[in-house]
């Protein structure tokens, strides 16, 4: 028999398109991902699916109406959306909310950051093929939103802030709930620390996706994805907001060296356990008093002069970042939204190169994009 | 044999989701109702991959301009007999969101809906109506 003659045929580049509807993401996004047999050899990144145009129609609305707009750039940050919009329109208002309101601000924003990584942790295992943990995750982040329903009325879109002070208070039933959800989630962060240490997950996650810390710097990436690569980064310790200067000492800044994906599943769920640290010393320091400046936020939102001023908080993707200009009339002349998945995405290019097929979902899971944000 | 196929439909419809510009509030409460706390699995109500194996097909979002026509595609994928359920504020009217310049919705204008969820976002309990309601109406 002839022997069978070997071609080396090189294979035409193979162009793959994920999404912009695809079922491994839920939200609008478009990579193109050229292929050389299963190695990754390009990556074309679109956004702009879900672009709502909320900084401009946030210039047609006035102030009352924009905060619940804001709020709804991002559903699972939604919190730290509206913090940072209404820290920026009480600089320039020179209005300053009673300290119970900002401790109880800075509680749910923990909150949020803990669900937010969570559900993270959660689709990163759905990405590996790991659905058990996915439903897990899912289940423990039920017993956060429960908090957010009673303390505030929503589940997910809970527009708790408002000019000067927030809408709701805290009451001691609910406190007492908060501190039973902290014992059970750290059992639970020992759990999934457990879950990440087995042998399966470690060799679909470890050594993937590595963003080096010169390439972390060099793309100015945010929050657990830049400090999972080394950079200590950090704005509720750098540039401390709302109650964080009062608790420094209460948390620590969780990094990695190795920046893989691995380690930002690592990072992660560290700062869900850093993050009950920070809830327990503010409820054991939660000052009595009042809630909310006195007056109306309509009158006070009106009496907001022409001014300008910018603020950033640490949401759970990263440092969420806002302008605003008012024209002194109720309204705006501009507002302008930097969000941390805007920063994050372009690194995914670095991410892909050279890895397979296979690996994609998870590595693009792995920086928690959040398209809505970055689309705005 | 119909009566076979509507009878496998009511008992266990497949879902697929699109999100057409929305916030994330309501893709992950859709989640939510799949998973362990509300889970829609136990109606036989499945999330899945393609829009050719689904029979309901769920929109949240204001529709964008950019997603115009990819949701049209989609729904043109699906197989007849199929329904669509409008889940949020924003798929509904348009919500908060109305009146900007990339906003082409609300939904109804470009596909037939069956049924409504509204909230903002839903709760799953009424996701989980939404999906029954388009039941019974299409194919009930």
């Amino acid at each position: 028999m002839e022997k069978e003659k070997k071609v080396n045929v090189p294979y035409s580049r193979c162009i793959i398109p994920i999404g912009p509807i695809y079922p491994a993401l839920k939200e609008p996004i478009n990579i193109n991902v050229t292929l050389d047999k299963e190695k990754i050899t390009d990556v074309d990144i679109r956004l702009g699916y879900a672009h709502r145009g909320i900084e401009a129609l946030a210039q047609k609305r006035n102030i009352i109406q924009s905060l619940y707009l804001v709020e709804r750039v991002c559903g699972i940050c939604s919190h730290s959306h509206g913090s940072c919009y209404i820290q920026t329109i009480e600089e320039i208002g020179g209005i300053k909310p009673p300290e119970r309101a900002i401790y109880i601000r800075t509680i749910m924003m923990e909150l949020e950051r803990m669900h937010s990584h969570m559900l993270w942790l959660g689709v990163t295992a759905y990405g590996i093929g790991f659905d058990t943990f996915f439903m897990y995750a899912m289940r423990v982040r039920e017993k956060v939103l429960d908090i957010f329903e009673e303390a505030t009325g929503n589940r997910v879109q809970h527009s708790l802030n408002t000019i000067g002070g927030i809408r709701a208070d805290l009451t001691p039933q609910i406190i007492s709930k908060i501190q039973q959800l902290l014992l059970e989630v750290d059992k639970t962060v020992q759990f999934m620390l457990d879950v990440l240490n087995s042998t399966t997950v470690e060799n679909r996650l470890k050594g993937i996706g590595i963003l080096k810390k010169e390439d972390a710097e060099k793309f100015c990436v945010v929050g657990p994805l830049a400090r999972a690569s080394g950079v200590e980064y950090d704005v509720r310790t750098e540039d401390p907001y709302a109650a964080y200067g009062d608790f420094k000492d209460y948390f620590s800044r969780i990094t990695s060296t190795k920046g893989d994906t691995y380690a930002r599943a690592e990072v992660r769920t560290l700062e869900i356990k850093e993050s009950g640290k920070i809830i327990r010393a503010i409820l054991d320091k939660l000052p009595g008093g009042a809630i909310k400046v006195d007056g109306s936020a309509l009158k006070l939102s009106r009496s907001i002069r022409e001014g300008e001023a910018m603020t950033r908080v640490e949401a759970a993707r990263g440092e969420l970042f806002y302008y605003i200009k008012t024209d002194g009339k109720d309204g705006f002349k501009r507002v302008k939204i930097r969000t941390p998945t805007l920063a994050n995405v372009i690194c995914l290019k670095d991410l892909l190169l050279g890895l397979e097929v296979a690996d994609i979902p998870v590595v693009v899971a792995s920086i928690d994009p959040c398209i809505s944000c970055a689309d705005r | 044999m119909g009566k076979i196929s509507t009878r496998s439909r009511l008992k266990s419809p497949w879902l697929f989701h699109i999100n057409s510009g929305s916030c994330n509030g309501c893709d992950i409460e859709v989640l939510a109702t799949l998973t362990p706390r509300y889970d829609a699995e136990r109606f036989g109500c499945s999330l899945v991959g393609s829009p050719r194996h689904a029979d309901i097909l769920l929109v949240t979002g204001p529709v964008t301009r950019q997603m115009i026509s990819r949701i049209v595609r989609t729904y043109k994928q699906m197989p007849e007999p199929k329904a669509v359920v409008a889940v949020g504020t924003c798929a509904a009217s348009g919500g908060p969101f109305k009146g900007s310049y990339s906003i082409e919705g609300p939904i109804d204008t470009i596909l037939p809906v069956d049924a409504y969820v509204v909230g903002c976002p839903p709760r799953p309990e009424a996701i989980i109506k939404g999906i029954i309601e388009a039941l019974t109406r299409k194919f009930g």
